[in-house]
């Protein structure tokens, strides 16, 4: 089926997720390659966040494979996602509204001085660094609480975070779902420069043209399963939206059930 | 010059609006009793915070995960016994005596803060229980005598021994320099990484301002009995907690877990250990609080911890600015609450008022405080979208 020659920095083959009843995940394959953004589309509750929160390691999967480089591996927790150089960029924003933008990007794993202190001297260099890499000059302080930013300063400290630990791969679940024209812009070159930094990026979105603006390839998850494989420069949107409405489902859910039953 | 002014309001808005606060109620008590702002009098206000504000420090730990517990009052009272009964009726040393009573709330709060990390019950419920419980605990601790006097120097001296005034200045000397070391390092680190940093203009403000306050209050407590241990022991845990909170990295999860669970969560921190800690630190510090309020009243009673000393606990830190929100305020909001609390209470007796004008007044200051609270936590999510 999928093909085995070529060896993919994220690779899942045949993953399930059940919650109770529901099936999120029913024999997902995907995968995301070095320097290219992959899109993953899919209509509300197709097993988008999901298939992201098992990658992240909030989730655990019921069965199936993960390989990173070519490498079997079991992601357990956000700790062993990050390990491996997995960052995640929420639908619900993961950012503490009462830290600062130094503080939200080091969370978890702050550097420390002498005496166990906190070195902020040494990660606010970095994160000011790191925000003027990737061309974000709209934030005026680094040590501005987070709550004082708009969605679009938010994305873009969330997205940072992923470069400042020198991530391997970035994924984003709608980053552009609660932005403005400008904003959603700014964030989709975000996107962009990541890919050219060389990681590979996973966009979740509903919106067609920003799938068509940054992604390379196109994932299409209907009703937890995968139903199409596009590569964007090859396809148009209609023939996307088709497969996210109407693509073709390995099992259809009821006989899976009673399969189960 | 007004660029300084305005990043000192910046910084510390929350703290300049509380010193104002204190600054008025004083001017309204030594206008109507010249005998307030007097060396005795100040000294014995100092002594009549120091208890209560080592309870709120706890409290503010536990404000800050967005949490509160209940059951401080109680437990600062049977920390307290537990400390008089090993000490009196077992011949206990003062030092094992006080170490147990401390383990004591310790424990308690481990076990109530794994009961709402763990198993999920709120944690106002869980701390109402055991309000009730360590209530009883006290009078089976107790006894049937009820009440049991205290002797022993090693706990009788906590709150009423005062220092020669030698020792008063080299303490106040001491504690200038360390924040005048601290604050100047922190500009020298800030400077070696090329970062901005604050104007030597504006950190000489700083510490000239924390050097006036340190030796006024030297001056007055030399004017009366000398500086008393209380208040050495209080600020002493008030600095090591204020640089725990801001400087290390359990003190940062604490406010990322008030601030955003989930997002903590996501980011690695293990929340239900945090929250355990924090809890098990809270009591431990209520226990402390009543050791010295033990020491204060040289006795434990069925009373000890009773009545107002949880809420009046809880609201100094609220009235000085900590968020009941969870994930804003600070360790110092401990002291000035109490300092506020302990002034009106003072002022109040002073005046011989009634002791219900005393509870409308903290009332109403309370509510003055929730409210700006709620607005400015309202304005900041407003702002945030
Ligand atoms: N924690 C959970 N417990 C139970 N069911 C869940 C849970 N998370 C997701 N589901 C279910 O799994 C299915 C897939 O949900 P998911 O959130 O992955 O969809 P999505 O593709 O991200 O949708 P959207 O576009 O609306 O974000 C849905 O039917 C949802 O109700
Ligand atoms: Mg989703």
């Amino acid at each position: 089926m999928a093909e085995q020659n070529e060896q993919h920095l994220l690779e899942l083959r045949g993953v399930h997720k059940r919650f109770g009843a529901v099936n999120a995940l029913n024999g997902v394959d995907f995968h995301v390659d070095v320097g290219h953004v992959m899109a993953l589309v899919g209509d509300n509750g197709a097993g988008k966040s999901t298939l992201i929160k098992c990658v992240a390691g909030i989730h655990t999967i019921d069965d199936g494979e993960v390989l990173w480089a070519g490498e079997p591996v079991s992601i357990h927790g956000p700790k062993d996602a990050a390990r491996l150089g997995i960052e995640v960029v929420y639908q619900d924003l993961a950012l503490a509204d009462n830290l600062d933008v130094v503080q939200n990007m080091y969370l978890g794993r702050e550097l420390l001085s002498t005496l166990r202190r906190l070195d902020e001297a040494r990660m606010e260099k970095r994160s000011r660094e790191v925000l003027k890499e990737l061309s974000v000059t709209t934030i005026q302080s680094v040590r501005q609480t987070v709550a004082s930013l708009s969605g679009g300063q938010r994305q873009s400290v969330a997205v940072a975070k992923a470069v400042l630990w020198n991530s391997k791969l970035v994924i984003l679940d709608e980053p552009t779902a609660a932005l403005g024209v400008a904003q959603t812009q700014q964030v989709l070159d975000l996107v962009r420069r990541l890919a050219e930094q060389g990681l590979a990026v996973v966009l979740v979105s509903h919106n067609m043209n920003d799938v068509f603006e940054v992604a390379d390839h196109i994932t299409v998850l209907r009703l937890g399963q995968n139903v199409a494989e596009f590569t964007t420069k090859d396809t148009n949107q209609r023939e996307v939206v088709e497969a996210i409405t109407a693509g073709q489902l390995h099992s259809v859910p009821g006989m899976q059930e009673e399969a189960l039953a | 010059m007004t660029k300084v002014f305005r990043r000192l309001a910046e910084g510390d808005l929350g703290v300049v609006r509380v010193i104002l606060v204190i600054a008025l109620i004083w001017i309204y008590f030594q206008a109507n009793n010249s005998h307030f702002l007097t060396a005795v009098n100040l000294t014995n206000l100092t002594l009549q915070t120091a208890g209560l504000g080592m309870i709120s420090v706890g409290v503010v730990l536990v404000l800050l995960l967005g949490e509160i517990d209940l059951s401080v009052g109680a437990v600062s009272g049977l920390a307290g016994a537990v400390v008089a009964v090993l000490n009196v009726k077992h011949g206990w040393a003062a030092a094992p005596a006080i170490l147990a009573g401390i383990a004591v709330g310790a424990a308690i709060g481990g076990a109530q803060g794994a009961i709402f990390a763990k198993i999920g019950v709120p944690s106002f419920v869980v701390t109402l229980a055991g309000l009730l419980a360590w209530q009883g605990m006290l009078l089976v601790v107790l006894g049937k005598t009820g009440t049991v006097n205290i002797t022993d120097p090693g706990i009788v001296d906590l709150a009423n021994k005062f220092f020669s005034h030698a020792i008063g200045w080299i303490v106040a000397v001491g504690v200038v320099a360390a924040y005048a070391a601290s604050n100047l390092s922190r500009r020298r680190r800030r400077q070696a990484a090329n970062l901005p940093v604050p104007s030597l203009v504006a950190v000489a403000v700083r510490i000239g301002l924390v050097a006036a306050v340190t030796f006024a209050a030297i001056l007055v407590f030399n004017a009366d009995r000398g500086l008393p241990l209380a208040v050495v022991i209080l600020l002493g845990f008030v600095i090591v907690f204020d640089a725990i909170t801001l400087r290390t990295v359990w003190g940062r999860h604490i406010f990322a877990v008030g601030g955003n669970a989930e997002a903590a969560r996501r980011a690695g921190i293990k929340v239900d250990r945090i929250r355990i800690g924090v809890f098990a630190l809270a009591s431990a510090l209520a226990g402390c609080g009543g050791i010295l309020l033990a020491s204060r009243l040289l006795a434990v009673n069925q009373s000890s911890g009773g009545s107002d000393t949880l809420l009046l606990a809880i609201a100094g830190p609220v009235i000085a600015g900590t968020s009941l929100f969870g994930g804003r305020g600070s360790i110092w909001s401990a002291v000035l609450g109490a300092v506020v609390i302990g002034s009106i209470t003072n002022g109040i007796d002073l005046l011989s008022y009634p002791s219900s004008t005393r509870l409308l007044v903290t009332g109403a200051v309370l509510l003055a405080a929730v409210i700006i609270d709620a607005l400015t936590s309202k304005r900041r999510r407003a702002v945030g979208r």
